[in-house]
């Protein structure tokens, strides 16, 4: 094949995952996300490698091809699988566009800081401390991107649509609310957007050279690849241009090398070198025109591994327990626990797993699920969690379990899942308006779908009794209750997700006479 | 008044006047040149057949779709699809039903017939399990959300004694026709849930019912806009844990309807089908007081059919 090509499979290929991410999470009618979503998170390496330390089966063994696409040609994640890297390539073709003149230079190699970012990123996963991945996952950072920042454009958009043609009388077009607004999280993501937006408009890929413990990573990997991009001395004809095009500023022209550890496959150098003098190279072959000089890597890695440890010991990472405090109105609900998604198992196991790429955010008909801010503690910043004040979880509902691509959520079948109890109910009686305005209320035992919740006689009104042997805890009684600002009745989370009991059924007695006379 | 409704307002107001002006006697020009006889009958009461079969019957005897709709009239079909459960559940309104009156609609000339429902459940999944989405879509109508506060418009509840305003569906306060059609079913806190507790989902903000006295808020909330006509269906009944339901065992295949215009006449005599004492539901109390219907049956003439 004619090396010019390579730049174009890569184009498309990037582009086709990148349009299948816009679409998993920009898919306000939650029609195609659960179909289409496996081809596009099978090959994200985090979530994959994530999945298949839980569930090690065929299904999420993605990033073993990652890793093995790795190790024969480089960085090809980057440049064609990695949404991130796409995001960045956009950004790094405005200026160009805008200003032909306009080219990459060679870039420093940051070994130290991105060395020290991915054993911080290792240190804290294997001590069970997402953090870091759920804010440095370019996977998960797209996610974010696209989750908190143009799913509500869309939706605004797709709002004004709706409202200009009910005004027409036609109504093929439905508004969606959103049930929950967090400005922290159009913050958050705003600055990831921003920081990858400021650093590859002029830098082109520094991100992933520098920050993102993926890029890191699998530069572990291509250094050592089998088949290397490397300059040929003897063709090349010195007229710069592979450096003007490298987008990860690896290409040395004084040396005529490149670094192929931060080299991402983007194979711009091809397209444009009139001279051949850009080659593969063979790692095992004689001419190592590629080697550059090894550095006391371990003693590096020994210091930030130390470092690390360090900062993931300070405790902040076990904070767990969430508490309200007491305020002076009527009783306030003190929750202990929140509550994890139907499929998390346990809090520690979905804090532990879930690197907060918000595609189940994105794909809650019900929009329960919502990121959090402290609700998991520290640990479980931006992971999302069950937010009962904006919905609460449909009975028959599976999509969480079904699209997470990490395991945090898994898989748990429609029937299992209706006895699947995430929480358990707690009634306020002080708070009910029963008690407090002696008149029939009841909206938490309508919405109970196991009648865990069931109105009782009281004093000539009807009270809730809660039977929490048949609680599931999908916080239907706790967003129904009608009262402010406490509620009377609240879902705390179960810390390990445990079984209800099938709710019991009574045949209805008597038959029906179709022949007998009306009561009236 | 919305721009859509000046638009609408002043277009009406205009051919209205044009009419006059060129015509004369524009009532005579726009009347039906074949009148229905009236129905001898308030209310109708069928049992033992299909849930459209059975409305095919009883809406006969109350003189036709025609006595209650128009030609050229929008009508509004409000069913119960509070929850995402299938139809022999009993939880929602049955989708044969719905189908069927939205048929009758169009036979006798209506424009537009808008299907919706404010549901507890993710709406998308109500609409569809429900099978109210397919059947009303099938009979040519417009299945519209209720899902989102931009279609509910201010208005005030002159004759409430404790709700005041509310925030209601625009459909229906721009229909011409709003026909009501709950399912029968018991219910946690209102006793039971029939005509007037059908319309809590017209309404946005459900919370302020259960704050401010349930029943008082449904009897005050029937006195804004009385429904054209109330079918009940009673063809799957649930009979305890409602108004959503555990399982099959709630529920009783009653094969029944019952349609009339006084919304209270028609959930007492619902009330009696179930097998409850209408005395004993507040609501149903509480309007009669408010003058809203008649409880008292014994008043009404009933057509009772036994398929």
């Amino acid at each position: 094949m004619n090396p010019v090509h390579y730049k174009k499979i890569r184009i498309i290929v990037s582009l086709l995952f990148f349009i299948l991410a816009l679409v998993v999470f920009l898919d306000i009618t939650n029609t195609v996300q659960v179909s289409i979503s496996p081809w596009l998170v099978y090959l994200q390496f985090i979530p994959s490698l994530l999945k298949f330390l839980s569930v090690p089966e065929l299904a999420a063994a993605g990033f073993i091809i990652i890793l093995l696409f790795t190790f024969l040609f480089g960085r090809v994640y980057c440049s064609s699988v990695c949404p991130l890297g796409t995001l960045q390539d956009i950004f790094s073709f405005i200026p160009k566009r805008l200003n032909k003149k306009k080219y990459y230079k060679k870039l420093k190699n940051y070994k130290i800081l991105r060395y020290l970012i991915l054993s911080a990123t290792v240190v804290s996963f294997l001590t069970g401390n997402l953090i870091l991945l759920d804010i440095l996952d370019p996977f998960s950072n797209t996610g974010k991107i696209l989750a908190n920042i143009f799913r509500p454009l869309v939706l605004l958009l797709n709002n004004l649509i709706a409202f200009t043609f009910e005004k027409l009388n036609i109504y093929t077009f439905y508004p969606v609310d959103i049930k929950a607004f967090s400005l922290a999280m159009i913050a958050v993501s705003s600055l990831i957007l921003i920081t990858v937006g400021v650093m590859s408009f002029s830098k082109g890929r520094l991100f992933c050279n520098t920050i993102c413990p993926v890029g890191t990573f699998l530069g572990i990997f291509s250094k050592f690849s089998l088949v290397q991009i490397a300059v040929n001395k003897n063709t090349c004809n010195s007229c710069n241009l592979c450096e003007k095009v490298c987008k990860s500023g690896c290409i040395d022209k004084k040396a005529k090398a490149i670094d192929f550890e931060r080299c991402v496959d983007c194979y711009n150098c091809f397209s444009v070198c009139p001279s051949e003098g850009i080659t593969f190279t063979k790692y095992f072959s004689n001419d190592k025109i590629n080697k550059v000089k090894e550095t006391d890597l371990k003693k590096r890695q020994f210091i930030s591994k130390t470092f690390s440890y360090v900062l993931s010991l300070t405790g902040l990472s076990l904070a767990q327990v969430k508490v309200i405090p007491k305020k002076k109105s009527t009783v306030p609900v003190l929750k202990k626990n929140t509550v994890s998604p139907p499929g998390s198992l346990s809090l520690s196991n979905f804090t532990g797993q879930c690197t907060a790429c918000h595609l189940c955010v994105s794909s809650c008909p019900a929009q329960v699920l919502q990121p959090a801010l402290w609700e998991y503690g520290f640990t479980g910043i931006l992971q999302p969690y069950m937010d009962y004040s904006a919905s609460y979880c449909t009975f028959e509902c599976v999509v969480c379990g079904d699209i997470c691509p990490t395991g945090a959520i898994l898989p748990t079948g429609a029937e299992n899942k209706k006895l699947l109890q995430i929480g358990k109910t707690t009634f306020v009686k002080e708070n009910c308006i029963v008690e407090t305005e002696k008149t029939e209320c009841g909206a938490c035992a309508e919405h109970c779908p196991t009648k865990a919740v069931k109105m009782i006689p009281y004093k000539n009104l009807h009270l809730p009794e809660i039977k929490n042997e048949y609680c599931v805890g999908c916080g239907a009684c706790e967003h129904a209750c009608p009262t402010i600002p406490y509620k009377a009745i609240y879902v705390e989370g179960n810390p390990v997700h445990l079984v209800a009991k099938k709710p019991p059924t009574e045949k209805i007695k008597g038959e029906i006479d179709l022949k007998s006379d009306f009561p009236f | 008044m919305n721009r859509r409704d000046f638009f609408k307002k002043s277009l009406q107001a205009g051919l209205l006047a044009g009419t006059t002006l060129t015509f004369g006697n524009y009532k005579e020009l726009l009347a039906f040149s074949k009148h229905l006889p009236p129905s001898p009958f308030d209310l109708a009461a069928i049992k033992g057949g299909e849930p459209d079969v059975m409305f095919d019957k009883a809406i006969a005897s109350l003189g036709g779709m025609k006595a209650f709709v128009k030609k050229g009239q929008t009508v509004v079909v409000k069913p119960n699809i509070g929850w995402a459960v299938s139809p022999e559940r009993g939880g929602n309104t049955n989708p044969l039903l719905i189908n069927r009156i939205v048929k009758h609609c169009f036979e006798a000339g209506a424009k537009d017939v808008y299907v919706f429902d404010h549901t507890c459940d993710d709406w998308k999944r109500c609409y569809s399990n429900s099978g109210i989405e397919r059947a009303a879509k099938d009979a040519g109508a417009k299945v519209v959300s209720g899902a989102s506060e931009g279609y509910y418009q201010n208005i005030s509840v002159g004759s409430g004694k404790v709700m005041k305003d509310a925030k209601v569906h625009e459909l229906i306060l721009e229909c011409d026709v709003f026909i009501n059609v709950p399912v029968l079913k018991s219910h946690g806190s209102a006793e039971l849930t029939i005509g007037m507790k059908n319309l809590m989902g017209i309404v946005w903000d459900r919370r302020f019912w259960h704050r401010n006295d349930l029943h008082q808020c449904i009897a005050d909330f029937a006195s804004f806009r009385k429904p054209d006509l109330t079918i009940v269906d009673a063809y799957y009944v649930m009979k305890k844990n409602g108004p959503r339901g555990v399982s099959l065992e709630d529920v009783v295949t009653m094969k029944s309807q019952i349609i009339g215009k006084d919304i209270v006449a028609v959930d007492t005599a619902a009330a009696r089908l179930f097998g409850a004492d209408p005395k004993e539901i507040d609501y149903i109390k509480i309007a009669e007081e408010m003058k809203l219907g008649t409880t008292d049956l014994s008043k009404l003439s009933i057509n009772r059919i036994i398929m």
